[in-house]
C-alpha cells in the first residue's frame, strides 16, 4: 500500500484542454483519482491505528503517569526550533508532558472511545431495528417515534445531556475509567437511530420473502431466522454507516472533551489535549494545541474519505 | 392544507410532551434538588421537611403536572450554581445566542449560495475545485478546531479581531444587542463564521447539486430556446427553482445552529445560552440542563412547523388541492 | 423563386466523447420557404432533433457544428457569438419541445414567462407586454386568457400547456418555428388540435415551420414537404404527396409501408427488418445497406449523394443513371 502514497496534486493544477480535459472529467478518471485518494486515506488511517496500538512502545514517556512528568521540562518548544530539547520532538506542555507521547496515548483513547461507541450504537440500533421490524405494530411505532424525535436533535446535545445526567447520578465516584464508559454510552445513545432504521427497513422487506416462509415451514424459530438470514443482508449498509459514524463518534468525543465534559486532564484524549493547549495559545505556545489538532483533523479526514469511498463502492440504498 | 397544518401541529405538541417527560425525569431523578439545597450535616428530619415543602413527596404524576404547568409559564426552577431563576438566566443569554445564530445562518446562506452557484456554473475552474476541497474540509474538521485556528490567525497573530466576548452591548428594553457597536460587530465575525461554516458547506453542496440538476431540465432548455439572457436563466429561473429545497434545509438547520452554538460559544467565550449550558453540564446544574433542553426543543419544533408551512408558500404546486392535471 | 427562410447546407454535427468522435448529422441540406411546413421524419436517433437544435444554436458541448452552413433569410447564423445567437432564439426562431409538462418553469406564472420573453425581444412596456400576452393566449385558443394568464403551469392540462408553449414560441413573431415532436407527449384527441393550431399559425403569419416527428400520419396531413432522415443523413426529401404516395428510397418505402390505414385493415403492416445502427457503428457506404433488400456491392463501399428525381431528391445508388451503375 506504500506505493499508493503518491501526491495526486499534479492533475488538479493542470489546466487541461481538448480531449485531455474531457478525459480528466470522465467518470472513470474521477473514480480512479478518487480511489487513489482513498488509498492514501486508508494508509493514513492504518498508520493512526498502528500508532495508537503501539503507543506505549513509541512514546518516550507515559503521559498518564504523573510520576514521569517533570515540571523542569514544561513548555519546551518543538525540537527543530531554537529552544527545542531532546527527546521532546513536538515539545512539551505546562506539566512537562511530552506532546508527541500525549498525542499517541490520546489517539488511543479517542479511537477506543470512538470504536466502542460505534459498536455500542450499532448493537443497540440493530437490536431495536430487528425488534421493531419483526414485531411491527405498537412496538415498532414506539421505537420509530423515538428515533424520529431523536433524529431532529444534534448528537452532541444528546451526548452532553447523557454526560451531565451520568455525572449527576455518579457524582464523585466518576473516575477516568468510568468517564470512558459514560462517553461510550453517551455516543452510543446518540448514534443508534440510523442503524435501527436501516435494519428495520430490511427486516420489513425480507420478512415477506419466500425463503423466510420456507425457513418457518421447516420449523426454525423466528429470531434465529432474523439473525441468521435477515441480518447478514443488511451488513453492507451497516458497515458504511459504521465507518461514517466512526468519524462522527471521534468528533463527538473530542468535542465533549474539549467542552470539559469528557476525558479529564489526568487521562487526556485528543480533545482534552486541544482544550489544554488552547489556554496557551495566547502565550505563543502554539505547539501544545497545533499537533493534537492536526492529528485529530488528519484522522477524521481520512476516515471520512474511506467512508465516502465505501458508500460509493457498496452503493447501498442509504436514504 | 388546514388538515395538514393541524396534523403537523399535533405532532409538534406530541414531541414537546415527550421532551417534557425527559426534562422532568432529569429534573426530578437525576439531580436530587434537596441535596443541592442543604449541606452535609443537615438532619434527616430537616431534609424531609424541605422535601415536603418542595412537593417532592407528592405522587410523581402530580409532580410532573406541576413541572409541566410551571414550564408552560417559563418557570424552570432555580439554578444550583447561580441561585437565580433559570428562566431569567436564559432570558438574559437568549439575545446573544440568537444574534450569533442568525448571523451564522445569514453568512452560511449568502456564502453557501454564492459558492454553490459559482461551482455549478463554472464547474471546471480552479476556484470551483477549491470550493469543493474547502467543503470537504469544512465537513470533516470539528467546529472547535476551526474556531481555534481562526483565533490563532486573526486574534493572536494578526490581532485584528477579539478572541472572546461580545464586545460592547447596547440594551434595547430586555434585549441586549452587540450589532449596534463597532466592537460588537468585530466580536461576532469569527464566532459567526465558525458556527456557520458547516451549514455553509452543506448549503454549497446542496445548491451546486440542485443547480446542476435544474440546469438539465426541459424548462431551462426551453428558456434558452426562447432567447432569454443567460443572466435571466441562471439567476431567475434556475436559482429560484434551486432555492426551494435550499430554504427548507437552511430553515431546518437553524435549530441545529442554535444547538451547535454550544461549541462555538465555548471556544469564543460568547455569553449565550450554549455557554450557560456547557457550564451547567460541567457543574451538574440539572435545572438549567432541563430548561435548555426544553427551550431548544421548542425552537426545533417551531422551526420544523414553520418550514413545513413556508414550503407550501414557496412552491405553488403544493398550495392548491387541484394538483397536477394530466 | 424567393429566398428561403431557412437554408441548411451540408450540415455536420459531431459529439466528441472519450472514446471517439460521433457524427450525429452528416451532410444534411434542405430549405424551408416562407409559409411552408417541412416535416422531418425518421426513427429515434436519426438526427431529427439534433438538426432542430443545431438550427437554433442549442447544441451543447461536447457536441458542436463541425461543418456546413445555416442561413436564416440570407444571413448565416451558425457560429454566431453566443450573445447574437441568443437574440435570434425566441425572436426570429421559435421552438416548441416535446413535453409541455416539463417545458414550463413550475414556479413562475405563465403570464410572467410570456411577458419575460416578450420584453427580452421587444421594448414593450410591462403593461403592453401583458396585453400582448393575453392576445397571444387567445390566439392559441386558451379560453378566458385574461384570467388564466395569472395561473401557474400546474393549473393547466397537458394540451393547454402545449398551447402556452406555442404562445411562447410565437410571441416575437418569428420567421421560423421548430416544433420538436410537439404532440408525442399528448393524448391522441389533443394531438390533432395542436397540429391544426401550428398549421394555422404558420399560414396566418407566413411563418416557416420545421415539424420534427416520427408520426407519418401527422406528416401526411400537415406538411408541404417532407424529409426522411436516417443515421444523420437525409435519405429522401420532396413534396409530401410524392414522398408518401411514391417513395423512392428503400427506407422511405419501408417507412410509408408502416402507416396504418383504415382502408386496408387486413393488409399486414410492412416492417423494416433490423434496427438503425448506433452512431458509433455506422457501416461504410450507405448506412442503410445492412437492412436494405436492394443493396449491392457499391452500397457497401460508396456513400450515395442526393440525386434529383423530379420534385424529389433521394440519396440512393439505385437511382443513378443506369450506365454509371454498370461501370
Amino acid at each position: 500500500m506504500s506505493d499508493a502514497v503518491v501526491p495526486h496534486r499534479s492533475e488538479d493544477h493542470h489546466a487541461p484542454t481538448g480531449w485531455f480535459k474531457r478525459a480528466l472529467d470522465s467518470d472513470i478518471f474521477y473514480s480512479f483519482r478518487r480511489s487513489r485518494l482513498t488509498m492514501v486515506a486508508a494508509a493514513i488511517t492504518l498508520t493512526f491505528f498502528l500508532l495508537a496500538i503501539f503507543a506505549s512502545w513509541l512514546a518516550v514517556q507515559n503521559p498518564f503517569d504523573p510520576a514521569q512528568l517533570q515540571l523542569i521540562n514544561s513548555r519546551i518548544a518543538p525540537l527543530w526550533t531554537a529552544d527545542g530539547q531532546s527527546p521532546f520532538l513536538l515539545g512539551t506542555d505546562e506539566q512537562g508532558r511530552d506532546v508527541l507521547s500525549a498525542i499517541l496515548y490520546g489517539l488511543r483513547i479517542s479511537l477506543a472511545v470512538g470504536i466502542a461507541g460505534v459498536v455500542f450504537a450499532g448493537a443497540l440500533g440493530i437490536a431495536l431495528g430487528l425488534i421493531a421490524g419483526y414485531f411491527g405494530g405498537v412496538v415498532d411505532s414506539v421505537i420509530m417515534r423515538i428515533a424520529d424525535v431523536q433524529l431532529t436533535f444534534p448528537a452532541i446535545l444528546i451526548a452532553l445531556l447523557v454526560n451531565g445526567v451520568a455525572k449527576s447520578l455518579l457524582g464523585n465516584r466518576l473516575d477516568e475509567m468510568s468517564t470512558l464508559g459514560v462517553l461510550i454510552i453517551a455516543i452510543g445513545l446518540s448514534f443508534w437511530v440510523q442503524y435501527a432504521r436501516t435494519v428495520r427497513g430490511s427486516v420489513m422487506v425480507e420478512k415477506n420473502k419466500d425463503y423466510v416462509a420456507a425457513a418457518q415451514l421447516i420449523g426454525l424459530p423466528a429470531p434465529k431466522i432474523m439473525l441468521r438470514h435477515v441480518l447478514p443482508n443488511t451488513m453492507g449498509p451497516i458497515l458504511v454507516i459504521a465507518t461514517i459514524n466512526l468519524a462522527l463518534a471521534i468528533i463527538t468525543e473530542a468535542t465533549l472533551s474539549f467542552l470539559g465534559a469528557g476525558m479529564p486532564d489526568t487521562m487526556p484524549s485528543l480533545g482534552t489535549l486541544i482544550r489544554i493547549g488552547n489556554n496557551y495559545l495566547f502565550a505563543g505556545e502554539w505547539w501544545i494545541v497545533a499537533f493534537p489538532g492536526i492529528a485529530l483533523a488528519g484522522l477524521i479526514l481520512s476516515i471520512n474519505l474511506l467512508g465516502d469511498w465505501l458508500r460509493d463502492a457498496l452503493n447501498p440504498k442509504l436514504r | 392544507m388546514l388538515a395538514f397544518t393541524l396534523r403537523r401541529f399535533l405532532q409538534a405538541i406530541g414531541v414537546m410532551l415527550a421532551v417534557g417527560v425527559i426534562a422532568f425525569a432529569m429534573f426530578r431523578f437525576a439531580g436530587d434538588p434537596v441535596n443541592q439545597i442543604v449541606s452535609i450535616d443537615t438532619s434527616a428530619a430537616q431534609r424531609a421537611e424541605i422535601r415536603h415543602s418542595l412537593g417532592l413527596d407528592d405522587p410523581v404524576l402530580v409532580q410532573f403536572g406541576r413541572y409541566f404547568i410551571n414550564a408552560l409559564q417559563f418557570k424552570f426552577g432555580v439554578s444550583y450554581q447561580f441561585r437565580l431563576p433559570v428562566s431569567s438566566l436564559l432570558a438574559e443569554r437568549l439575545p446573544a445566542t440568537l444574534e450569533l445564530a442568525i448571523c451564522a445562518t445569514l453568512f452560511a446562506m449568502v456564502a453557501g449560495i454564492l459558492m454553490g452557484v459559482y461551482s455549478a456554473l463554472r464547474r471546471d475552474t480552479i476556484l470551483a475545485r477549491l470550493f469543493q476541497a474547502v467543503s470537504l474540509i469544512g465537513i470533516s474538521l470539528p467546529t472547535f478546531l476551526i474556531g481555534i485556528l481562526l483565533i490563532y490567525l486573526f486574534a493572536v497573530t494578526l490581532g485584528w479581531l477579539p478572541s472572546f466576548g461580545r464586545g460592547e452591548v447596547v440594551k434595547l428594553g430586555w434585549w441586549s444587542t452587540g450589532l449596534l457597536t463597532v466592537s460588537g460587530w468585530k466580536a461576532i465575525i469569527m464566532p459567526a463564521i465558525t458556527l456557520g461554516l458547516f451549514q455553509m458547506t452543506l448549503i454549497m453542496r446542496l445548491v451546486r447539486a440542485e443547480m446542476l440538476e435544474v440546469l438539465r431540465t426541459d424548462y431551462i432548455r426551453f428558456a434558452r430556446a426562447r432567447g432569454l439572457t443567460t443572466r435571466a436563466i441562471h439567476f431567475g429561473h434556475a436559482l429560484k427553482n434551486t432555492l426551494v429545497p435550499v430554504i427548507t434545509v437552511a430553515g431546518l438547520q437553524f435549530g441545529s445552529v442554535i444547538a451547535f452554538s454550544i461549541i462555538t460559544e465555548t471556544v469564543f467565550q460568547w455569553p449565550g445560552m450554549g455557554l450557560l449550558f456547557v457550564q451547567a453540564v460541567q457543574n451538574v446544574d440539572i435545572p438549567i440542563m432541563a430548561a435548555y433542553l426544553l427551550m431548544v426543543s421548542l425552537i426545533f419544533v417551531t422551526i420544523n412547523l414553520v418550514v413545513d408551512i413556508l414550503y407550501t408558500v414557496v412552491d405553488p404546486r403544493l398550495r392548491s388541492p387541484v394538483g397536477r392535471a394530466a | 423563386m424567393t429566398q428561403p427562410v431557412l437554408s441548411v447546407r451540408n450540415l455536420e454535427v459531431e459529439f466528441v466523447t472519450r472514446r471517439a468522435t460521433l457524427r450525429a448529422i452528416n451532410g444534411v441540406s434542405f430549405d424551408i420557404a416562407k409559409g411552408e411546413v417541412l416535416g422531418v421524419v425518421g426513427e429515434s436517433g436519426a438526427g431529427k432533433s439534433v438538426t432542430g437544435l443545431a438550427v437554433i444554436g442549442l447544441i451543447d458541448p461536447p457536441g458542436r457544428i463541425s461543418a456546413g452552413e445555416i442561413e436564416l433569410s440570407g444571413t448565416r447564423i451558425d457560429h454566431l457569438p453566443p450573445e447574437e445567437i441568443r437574440r435570434v432564439r425566441g425572436k426570429r426562431i421559435g421552438m416548441i419541445f416535446q413535453d409541455p409538462l416539463t417545458s414550463l418553469n413550475p414556479l413562475y406564472r405563465i403570464g410572467d414567462q410570456i411577458i419575460e420573453t416578450i420584453r427580452t425581444h421587444t421594448n414593450l412596456s410591462e403593461s403592453a407586454a401583458r396585453r400582448r400576452a393575453i392576445d397571444l393566449l387567445a390566439e392559441v385558443g386558451i379560453p378566458a386568457p385574461e384570467k388564466r394568464i395569472d395561473g401557474y403551469p400546474h393549473e393547466f392540462s397537458g394540451g393547454m400547456r402545449q398551447r402556452v408553449v406555442i404562445a411562447l414560441a410565437i410571441c416575437a413573431e418569428p420567421e421560423l418555428i421548430i416544433a420538436d415532436e410537439p404532440t408525442t407527449a399528448l393524448d391522441v384527441s389533443v394531438q390533432a388540435q395542436i397540429i391544426a393550431l401550428i398549421k394555422r399559425l404558420g399560414r396566418d403569419h407566413g411563418t416557416a415551420v420545421m415539424l420534427v416527428t416520427h408520426d407519418m400520419g401527422v406528416i401526411a396531413e400537415t406538411c408541404d414537404r417532407v424529409a426522411v432522415m436516417y443515421s444523420g443523413r437525409i435519405a429522401e426529401i420532396g413534396p409530401v404527396q410524392e414522398v408518401v404516395r411514391n417513395p423512392l428510397h428503400p427506407y422511405a418505402r419501408g417507412l410509408m409501408g408502416a402507416i396504418p390505414t383504415l382502408a386496408g385493415e387486413d393488409k399486414r403492416l410492412v416492417q423494416i427488418p433490423g434496427s438503425m445502427p448506433r452512431l458509433s457503428a455506422i457501416p461504410p457506404g450507405c448506412p442503410f445497406n445492412p437492412r436494405c433488400a436492394f443493396a449491392f456491392d457499391r452500397c457497401r463501399i460508396e456513400r450515395p449523394e442526393p440525386i434529383r428525381r423530379g420534385t424529389q431528391s433521394v440519396a440512393c445508388h439505385l437511382f443513378e443513371p443506369a450506365k454509371e451503375t454498370a461501370a
